[in-house]
């Protein structure tokens, strides 16, 4: 299935959010994640189904003013 | 100074952006004495590091504040909020919509929707405004209980550029907590700002950028003491011409 995460193209074989962070490689605990520019929680990753197509956004703390 | 749920006792903002590494980031934090730090998201890479700054900046033991920099909806400031939320375990979000990419100026309509839609949601706003009376009333209609008018554009260390505004939102909102957010260059901005009556300010490119990041930390604390402590003295009025303030009673005649 093909997925844009953080504006790359990316090919997953998982359906849900939290198989396809961990295919991804977001081990992180401080990440927070929404699909198609809606926060997904990370309570509701295990029940979120990915399509194909679909935008994942992936973010992580960061130094800001 | 209270806002929201928390007593604030140093009345200075610090950003945690630009700094040249890591421990002066946590030095000028130190040495600051400030109580609250502003933070933001960006994307993470696979295997990243953003659990490594955020470990880093909870040791401070600061009171974080995310934001909403670089989002110019509602939706995106939304979203970013509510993934700020989760990560940060704060309701506290600084909110910031962009209207202009070359000021970096407000979105002023379009920041009332998102802090009214935040607010409905359990946010606790800190809503980054320009110096705009009637604004700031919609803000509070939305639910903020602070105000974060500019003092010039983010980044620029212009200082403020329009004390005058400022000094009419000290007056026409008495008991609202007012800080100064952007525009901050020099000690002496931030010793303005708290003698027209802000209650702090918020600052990063002036001390980050600095020469010494942690003198000018300790240089900007001092400053804004100073400043909040001159508005409490209640400075003397301006005269066009000078009075003696030597007494004039007593005085010989000798020639």
């Amino acid at each position: 299935m093909h997925i844009t995460v953080n504006a790359s193209a990316h090919d997953i074989s998982t359906e849900t959010l939290d198989a396809a962070l961990v295919e991804l490689g977001f081990t992180s605990p401080a990440i927070a994640t929404a699909v198609n520019g809606q926060f997904v929680p990370a309570s509701a990753r295990g029940a979120t189904i990915l399509n194909s197509g679909d935008r994942l956004e992936v973010l992580a703390p960061m130094q800001g003013g | 100074m209270r806002i929201y749920d928390a007593d604030i006792s140093v009345p200075m903002f610090l950003g945690t952006a630009q700094y040249p590494s890591p421990a002066i980031l946590q030095q000028a934090i130190r040495a600051s004495g400030c109580e609250v730090v502003t933070v933001s998201l960006r994307r993470e890479t696979a295997g990243g590091t953003g659990a490594g700054f955020w470990d880093m900046l909870r040791a401070t033991g600061a009171r974080i504040l995310p934001n909403t920099a670089g989002c110019h909806s509602v939706q995106e400031a939304v979203t970013t909020a509510q993934m700020a939320r989760e990560i940060f375990a704060t309701e506290w979000i600084k909110l910031e919509v962009i209207g202009h990419a070359d000021n970096l100026q407000p979105d002023v309509f379009a920041l009332v929707e998102a802090a009214r839609i935040l607010t409905a949601d359990g946010f606790k706003v800190f809503p980054y405004m320009t110096d705009d009376l009637i604004v700031g009333e919609k803000l509070l209609e939305a639910g903020c209980k602070v105000l974060m008018p500019w003092g010039a554009p983010i980044g620029s260390g212009q200082g403020l550029r329009v004390p005058d505004a400022l000094r009419a939102m000290r007056a026409h909102f008495a008991d609202v907590p007012l800080i100064v957010d952007a525009g901050i260059g020099r000690p002496s901005d931030a010793v303005q700002a708290m003698e027209l009556g802000m209650d702090a300010i918020l600052l990063n490119t002036a001390v980050a950028k600095a020469g010494d990041p942690v003198g000018m930390a300790r240089a900007m604390a001092l400053a804004v003491e100073a400043g909040r402590a001159g508005f409490a003295a209640e400075p003397i009025d301006r005269r066009d011409v000078a009075v003696p303030s030597t007494p004039v009673l007593g005085l010989a005649e000798l020639m």
